[in-house]
């Protein structure tokens, strides 16, 4: 009687208790196609996105070949293109940006994370952050017009007075070039690297640190054992930061000078892949030029997805294979 | 009764308007130069006619690729189309001039006596990179009792593909076979000297910052900002400034080459007082096509731009065309068909 009573009243409840779970197994497969769904689409645009610029470059693909990522001269009069100088300018200058970002980035990160009081760290961090959200044309107008007198007036004149003798020191003192987006893209990528390797190096575990006190380790020993188990995700941080730099358009477009001519010296113009296909391809006329600034930009491309492999490769080789690492590219 | 008759009118009215061979709404794309204008022709000419004409300045080469595509009534490009270019294309295309524009020379020299004078010579010798001080032979030959610097020249021009560096460069190449030969002319050519400014305001920037820069940028900028221009020596060998005046006279020159064919470049135009580094901007037509309604309404509204238009140019500092080169267009407009018919009976 009593388990008859129990089950009788249990009966009511349980419709709608299986109704419900009904109901949320429903919402938990809806939610999950959804989510599935708007997965797919990530992937189905960057496919997209491949199969347009093959496409469009299909053209300067058959007819120039190879010889598009070797050729020095972009003639669009003749309809001559090679893309070795913008290639050259992407990689020097994101390289000189990433010399001086890093060292600074990742300085700054281990002072807020280990040294700094925390509130003057939490501070400093929102400030640092505060950057990373200022448009890029903003930073070519500051330097254009702030930065490149600058250049121009002091630093340039001192590093031709006394590192001339370096060709990467020679020539005329423009104020914008190769070191002018340097320093620019150094200024643009410093936030991506700080924030991040600052979480980096809090989220490490605090048994490093006090194991390493406890063997009488210094402090800077200390911070040495603590990023050496950091040094992965730095490295993520860095090759994030790389990307951006790569791939900055507007502010490098302002800064850089704008010529396709290769030169050994920091001080001279140059052009990057990004900022040649934002000058020409609005107007552009002529079905190879076209195609040929098409081309560039699958290479811009093909370049992001090599780094982005090789970075990786990198992470898995510095921590052996171990993905107990906090952070990864 | 009153009524009815009123209503039926009305009725009449409707249908009538409805008939007429005129399409409500034309798009348009290209040249970002001319935008202003065409923007303030295009608001005109609604308030006037109910035409709704929408245009996207998107640049030359994008207009040109949406003509190719089809997906636009009428392009709108600052350099003709050379024949190759018009072979790419599916259809035949015309090509309109509408309004003139001048490139402008500025220049940052502090403290010279008298306004700096430029000839074709200093200019290519400048670009090409074979005058490198201010105080060369040949600048100092065309500015007697002008004590000029040693200061080094600085060469600025377009980093983008512009309208105004086709302008410019045509304007070397009219001036020097060795620059013709060598560079040539385009939106965008491979520089052999200086350095590369986006926009007008990228190069005036670079120029006011720079002593010893100089570079080019379109008359309306310069004029706008108060930089300091140079006059440049003409064919018939005054050194004019540039101006609308000036720019006029430059399409009136040419107005001869023009109605052979209104692509020809006007650049180093004879006549005494014209400007020699001028432009035109052109309206890129079908010549035929399927829709007679909107070839009719485009061929009114270019017949419009041709008389009531001009009127506003100079206002946004555009140069208006002479009468000469708006009677080529008025005769090249009875050109324009739909499916073979003639679209436009002209005045």
């Amino acid at each position: 009687m009593a388990t008859a009573l129990s089950a009788d009243a249990a009966t009511p409840h349980a419709r709608p208790a299986t109704a419900r779970r009904r109901l949320s197994r429903l919402a938990d497969q809806v939610h999950r196609r959804a989510l599935g769904a708007t997965a797919l689409l990530v992937f189905l645009a960057v496919g997209l996105i491949v199969f347009e610029v093959v496409r469009g470059s299909a053209p300067a693909l058959g007819t120039l070949g190879w010889r598009f990522l070797i050729g020095a001269e972009w003639d669009p009069v003749a309809d001559h293109y090679g893309a070795l100088p913008y290639l050259f300018g992407t990689l020097v200058s994101s390289a000189l940006a990433m010399v001086m970002a890093v060292p600074l980035g990742v300085g700054t990160a281990v002072y807020l994370a280990e040294l700094a009081p925390p509130r003057v760290g939490a501070v400093v961090a929102f400030v640092v952050e505060l950057l990373a959200s200022i448009p890029s044309i903003v930073y070519g107008i500051w330097g254009l017009f702030v930065l490149a007198p600058f250049l121009r007036s002091l630093v340039e004149p001192w590093l031709i007075a006394h590192l001339g003798f370096l060709p990467l020191f020679q020539g005329f003192p423009f104020g914008i070039g190769m070191l002018n987006a340097g320093i620019v893209l150094a200024v643009m990528v410093v936030p991506t690297i700080v924030s991040l390797a600052r979480e980096i190096l809090l989220a490490m575990p605090g048994s490093l640190r006090e194991a390493a006190l406890a063997l009488g380790a210094t402090r800077a020993e200390g911070l040495g054992v603590l990023l050496d188990a950091a040094r992965p995700g730095i490295l993520g941080a860095a090759i994030l930061a790389l990307g951006r730099a790569l791939g900055e358009t507007m502010a490098v477009t302002m800064v850089i000078g704008n010529t396709n001519r290769i030169s050994a010296s920091l001080l001279a113009p140059g052009s990057t892949m990004a900022s040649v296909i934002a000058n020409e391809f609005t107007e552009a006329t002529g079905q190879l030029y076209l195609s040929a600034l098409t081309e560039i930009a699958l290479v811009l491309f093909a370049l992001t997805v090599v780094i982005n492999a090789l970075a990786r490769l990198l992470v898995l080789w510095t921590t052996g294979g171990r993905r107990d690492v906090a952070g990864s590219a | 009764m009153h009524r009815i008759l009123r209503f039926a009118a009305l009725a009449l009215i409707t249908v009538a308007a409805a008939i007429p061979a005129g399409a409500q709404s034309l798009t348009g794309a290209g040249a970002t130069f001319p935008y202003p204008i065409y923007s303030k022709w295009f608001d005109a000419y609604h308030k006037q006619t109910g035409v709704s004409i929408n245009y996207q300045s998107i640049g030359s080469g994008a207009g040109i690729q949406q003509v190719k595509a089809g997906t636009v009534d009428f392009g709108a490009s600052d350099a003709a189309l050379s024949n190759d270019r018009l072979k790419e294309l599916p259809r035949r295309i015309l090509h309109f001039p509408t309004v003139g524009g001048a490139v402008a020379m500025v220049y940052n020299l502090q403290g010279l006596d008298k306004p700096l004078q430029l000839t074709p010579e200093i200019i290519t010798g400048i670009y090409m990179g074979q005058i490198t001080v201010w105080n060369d032979k040949k600048v100092a030959a065309a500015n007697p009792g002008v004590t000029l610097p040693p200061a080094p020249v600085m060469a600025v021009h377009r980093s983008d593909g512009s309208g105004t560096t086709n302008i410019f460069t045509s304007y070397l190449a009219a001036a020097s076979g060795q620059w013709k030969e060598i560079i040539g002319a385009n939106t965008s050519v491979s520089w052999p000297s200086g350095i590369g400014g986006k926009g007008n305001e990228g190069v005036a920037g670079l120029v006011r910052q720079t002593p010893g820069a100089i570079g080019y940028v379109e008359l309306a900028y310069a004029k706008q900002n108060q930089l300091t221009v140079a006059p440049v020596r003409n064919k018939a060998g005054r050194f004019v400034l540039p101006s609308l005046a000036s720019t006029t006279a430059a399409v009136e020159g040419s107005a001869l080459a023009l109605a052979k064919d209104v692509r020809t470049p006007i650049v180093n135009a004879p006549g005494p007082d014209a400007y020699p580094i001028s432009g035109l901007t052109f309206l890129l037509v079908y010549r035929d096509t399927k829709d007679p309604a909107k070839a009719k309404t485009l061929a009114d509204f270019i017949a419009w731009a041709m008389r009531d238009g001009q009127a506003m140019v100079e206002a946004l500092d555009y140069a208006k065309l002479p009468d000469a080169v708006i009677k080529v267009n008025q005769a090249n407009l009875k050109l324009l068909t739909a499916s073979g018919k003639p679209v436009f009976a002209g005045r």
